[in-house]
């Protein structure tokens, strides 16, 4: 068991919140119809997507997803430009032309959200290979859904991996469904982990709504990664509270579902493991909570107090 | 440019072009089935592996959307990765790598990233190796803003052109031809020589007629025109090389100076790239110069055959060349 420090858990638990504040805020606007597009959102997966990018050192990378909101900010962000970039603004992550689904800061590690189920695998691979390549010690961590690993990407991207023996981490966050279609439905195995097998990889299965869980194997298994022996599969089982994207009803699972998994708040545990430890106190954990709250609202005031883009940067960055 | 020339394949050309940077730019490496040992499918790596070793020469499981996706991921952390896609046909199972990732990663980043990767990829038909190893898909990559794209014609051409597209920023289709590997040529043992990547040039010089035409199209092109100036017809030949960015000055004066156009390629007409230089000319300054209707030769819009009477049947003849500028010149 790694001993996770005070510092570490709070900074989890800090970023667990922002990432719940931000997506809150975000489904707010959308549900006004005040923001452009669509999205889609990770509430109840926070530990999922938080703990894993904490248990990485602060250079590592990673691949993140379309519903990638939470692993960003895991990864650790600037709020204001990345709500700017939800809202289209020249000051945005992506100057106003990724959105959403496009958040990237390549300098800071994060190689961009991506709108195509899967279309980070084969990326993924690549940094890795450049790690190995420049042996830099650096390792990469994958984000994808229990839908990616049906795609033919996730496939070629695990075999060559292990075959190459690259320092990534093939991290699924298996929130039961892709779109409306239930897993059950997609595919004829309960654990996604077991896929691992078929590469000659590790495959662990995490609890996606318990951080410290999350976290401390997470941290475990990139040292394995780290230390040469290839890549690993993590399936971490968890749940999306919301529908897929902004225009989905949800008629394919019931409350009572949801409600159950909602009881499961990763939030709360991870809330709850701090006062049971005496890691903090209740005083301390609200404060934090107002806190992350108050950084999206100043993070919308950023964004609203920032121009569009100039309308002659539309053909500017198409090529280097 | 140097003076130093040696006669070379095409396909040597290309090997060339790979080793001269790969000794200079520790970053630049090869990928792709069964490049290694192998040699590649066409035997253009051959040799590579025993000088460059299994970091920098990597064979790779038959995965096109890993090789595309794993160039596109080494690229934007600092690799120069050349990729070689076995056939051009293949190109389509590694297309979301490029076309959704690759082409799109700096626009969509805010210009916050760069994808220095080549895509090498054999196209054309000619070998009897029908349908699914025989097409010239250039023109939908032509079509992905964010993307180059390069077909050499000659083996100097592809020496200078891979150099400069291993040497750029962003991800470059690079179309061989498969018909022309063997094909020999002078080209510059200078290290340097490097073709800029949208410089298109004038192969032939002539007065009466512009034929536009790339890669395997380009040799035949150049017979019948040297064959039509010895019955007194001068013909210009103008082969842009790079197909993305488009030298479209050099298009726009040479049609100016003759008043006429033919357009040949083997692609396949209906929504080929042909259609794209024709549109070029006719919306420049050139068009009110042209003496007769822009021609298009191109491939028919057919699946490539097996029978090597239909398949060369697919692809514009010599005759059908002849015939097009005898036409032009209402003659």
């Amino acid at each position: 068991m790694i001993d996770i420090s005070k510092e570490t858990i709070l900074e989890m638990y800090k970023r667990m919140n922002e990432a719940r504040a931000f997506e809150e805020k975000v489904s707010y606007f959308f549900a006004r119809g005040m923001v452009h597009g669509t999205t889609h959102l990770s509430i109840g997966q926070e530990a999922s997507s938080v703990g894993a990018c904490m248990a990485l050192n602060n250079d590592d990378l990673i691949t993140s997803t379309h519903r990638g909101h939470s692993q960003v900010i895991g990864k650790g962000i600037d709020l204001n430009k990345m709500m700017a970039e939800l809202l289209g603004k020249y000051t945005g992550y992506c100057k106003g032309k990724g959105g959403s689904m496009h958040i990237a800061d390549v300098d800071a590690g994060n190689l961009g959200a991506n709108g195509v189920v899967g279309g980070g695998h084969g990326i993924a691979v690549g940094a890795a290979l450049t790690q190995q390549m420049k042996k830099t010690g650096k390792v990469v961590l994958c984000f994808f859904g229990d839908g990616a690993s049906n795609e033919g990407s996730f496939h070629e991207a695990l075999n060559l991996a292990s075959v190459w023996k690259l320092p990534v981490i093939f991290y699924c966050e298996n929130n039961l469904y892709g779109m409306s279609v239930p897993q059950n439905k997609a595919m004829n195995i309960k654990n996604i982990a077991d896929r691992a097998k078929s590469y000659g990889i590790p495959g662990h299965i995490i609890d996606g709504n318990n951080a410290v869980e999350v976290y401390n194997r997470t941290k475990e298994i990139a040292k394995y990664v780290r230390e040469g022996n290839g890549p690993v599969l993590i399936e971490s089982k968890t749940y999306r509270w919301l529908g897929h994207s902004k225009s989905d009803a949800q008629i394919y699972r019931s409350k009572e579902e949801v409600e159950e998994w909602k009881s499961k708040c990763p939030i709360k545990q991870l809330r709850n493991y701090i006062i049971e430890n005496k890691i903090s106190t209740e005083e301390e954990l609200d404060k934090i909570e107002n806190n992350a709250r108050e950084s999206i609202e100043k993070a919308v005031e950023f964004a609203n107090n920032s121009p569009n883009p100039p309308i002659e940067t539309i053909t500017e960055d198409v090529y280097a | 440019m140097s003076e130093q020339m040696k006669e070379m394949t095409y396909k040597d050309a290309v090997k060339l072009a790979m080793v001269e940077e790969m000794r200079k730019d520790e970053n630049v490496f090869l990928m792709g089935e069964d490049v290694g040992l192998y040699g590649g499918a066409f035997g253009v790596s051959v040799g590579m592996l025993e000088e460059f070793g299994e970091e920098r020469v990597r064979d790779t499981p038959i995965s096109e959307a890993a090789i595309a996706g794993a160039a596109a991921g080494a690229a934007v952390t600092g690799m120069r990765p050349i990729a070689e896609i076995m056939f051009m046909d293949f190109t389509t199972i590694a297309m979301d790598s490029l076309v959704n990732q690759a082409a799109k990663m700096r626009y969509m980043f805010g210009g916050k990233a760069k994808v220095p990767m080549v895509l090498r990829a054999p196209g054309g038909s000619g070998t009897g190796a029908a349908a699914q190893h025989s097409q010239s898909l250039e023109a939908w990559f032509c079509h992905v803003p964010g993307l180059k794209v390069v077909v050499p014609g000659t083996a100097a051409d592809a020496k200078g052109l891979l150099k400069a597209a291993i040497r750029d920023d962003n991800p470059v289709v690079f179309v061989e031809q498969k018909t022309l590997y063997k094909v020999k040529g002078s080209v510059p043992i200078d290290d340097e020589f490097i073709i800029p990547l949208g410089k298109g040039e004038i192969k032939k010089e002539g007065e009466d007629v512009t034929i536009i035409s790339y890669g395997r199209m380009l040799p035949r092109v150049l017979k019948v025109a040297e064959e039509l100036e010895e019955e007194g017809i001068s013909v210009e030949v103008l082969d842009p090389r790079t197909l993305v960015p488009l030298d479209k000055e050099l298009i726009i004066n040479s049609v100016k100076k003759t008043g006429r156009a033919i357009l040949v390629n083997e692609a396949c007409k209906t929504g080929g790239y042909l259609g794209e230089i024709a549109s070029v000319i006719s919306e420049s300054e050139a068009f009110d110069y042209l003496d007769a209707p822009i021609i298009r030769l191109a491939g028919l819009d057919v699946p490539i055959p097996y029978n090597p009477e239909l398949e060369s049947a697919v692809v514009p003849s010599e005759k059908q060349i002849r015939d097009a500028v005898f036409k032009v010149l209402n003659r």
